[in-house]
């Protein structure tokens, strides 16, 4: 069991594991995300070798109506 | 006759830049959005809802392949903070172009200048193409064009206030010595304040609340489609001087 933040709430998770099977889990479309892991911005292209360990902090953001 | 308007070397026909906020729901942002004519819209930059999956998205209805997306940093009283939100932006949709405001006070929301600069600068230097929201002070609008910056917007009065455009002459000022667009960012409430922003020579405006806000903001964003576009084609076509008194309009000769 690891422990991590995403978009500041603790989130437990099983086992370590990549980004892509995170948005998986969580049901999120990832190509309309972005996603900041430990304050660095992820390529999208590299969502599958990035992986989620504990204590790690996670942002995910996509594009609300604004002005 | 083409007067397109040109930013960051794109080409856009339209002169409105609208807001996707405030609205009731997504169906009625793309329907004023439709409406305005706008070929580039604002968007902001939030956490995704981990809670409720499948929501829908602003993406669902507004398509990004149609539509130029401008990422802005609204919210962020840090230029670090705007920083960071952009570089998520352009991770999440893979746009160099973005907004650029550093806010400075919660009840006026007024830009915070030195901020703003600082910001500016990273983001250049990072390869953003910036739009910036900036005060009505043609000597920051100068040095926020001397860093670079591909637009400059001054505001024309507090963010979602619809005061109308508080001092044009410093618009006018900073118009005339831009060599890159001014638009007018905050602050119009209505069509004759849209219409008066393209008259002060602005290359096109940016607005929000003004639609969002109106009893019927479909009807309210064709009213300013319009308005810009008529106040761009008086602009253009050179006003008639004022004059202190009368001068009729028919010909006195032939008079019975």
């Amino acid at each position: 069991m690891i422990n991590v933040t995403i978009n500041g709430d603790p989130h437990s998770l099983d086992q370590e594991l990549c980004l892509v099977d995170l948005l998986e889990k969580f049901d999120i479309e990832h190509d309309k995300v972005a996603i900041e892991h430990n304050l660095e911005i992820v390529p999208k292209t590299t969502f599958a070798n990035v992986m989620v360990g504990d204590g790690d902090n996670l942002e995910i953001v996509h594009f609300i109506g604004g002005g | 006759m083409t007067d397109s308007f040109s930013v960051a070397g794109k080409e856009f026909n339209s002169r409105l830049i609208v807001g996707t906020g405030k609205y009731k729901d997504f169906e009625e942002t793309k329907l004023a959005v439709e409406a305005s004519g706008a070929e580039i819209v604002t968007v902001a930059v939030r956490r995704v809802n981990i809670a409720s999956p499948g929501e829908p998205m602003l993406v669902d209805y507004l398509d990004p392949k149609k539509y130029t997306f401008l990422p802005n940093t609204a919210g962020c009283f840090t230029g670090d903070d705007a920083v960071r939100t952009l570089r998520l932006a352009r991770e999440a949709g893979g746009w160099d172009l973005v907004k650029l405001e550093v806010l400075g006070d919660q009840k006026t929301l007024y830009p915070n200048m030195p901020e703003t600069v600082e910001a500016a600068k990273t983001l250049i230097k990072e390869g953003f193409q910036v739009m910036v929201y900036c005060a009505d002070d043609p000597i920051q609008a100068k040095v926020l064009e001397d860093i670079g910056c591909c637009a400059i917007m001054p505001l024309g009065a507090p963010i979602g206030s619809g005061l109308g455009i508080q001092n044009p002459v410093g618009i006018r000022i900073i118009v005339e010595q831009a060599n890159v667009p001014v638009l007018v960012d905050a602050g119009v409430g209505t069509a004759s304040e849209a219409a008066q922003a393209m008259e002060l020579g602005c290359d096109a405006v940016l607005m929000n609340t003004a639609i969002a806000e109106a009893k019927d903001p479909i009807r309210m964003a064709r009213a300013m489609n319009h308005a810009v576009q008529a106040g761009r084609d008086a602009y253009l076509s050179g006003r008639m001087p004022k004059k202190l008194y009368a001068d009729p309009s028919s010909p006195l000769a032939g008079l019975i």
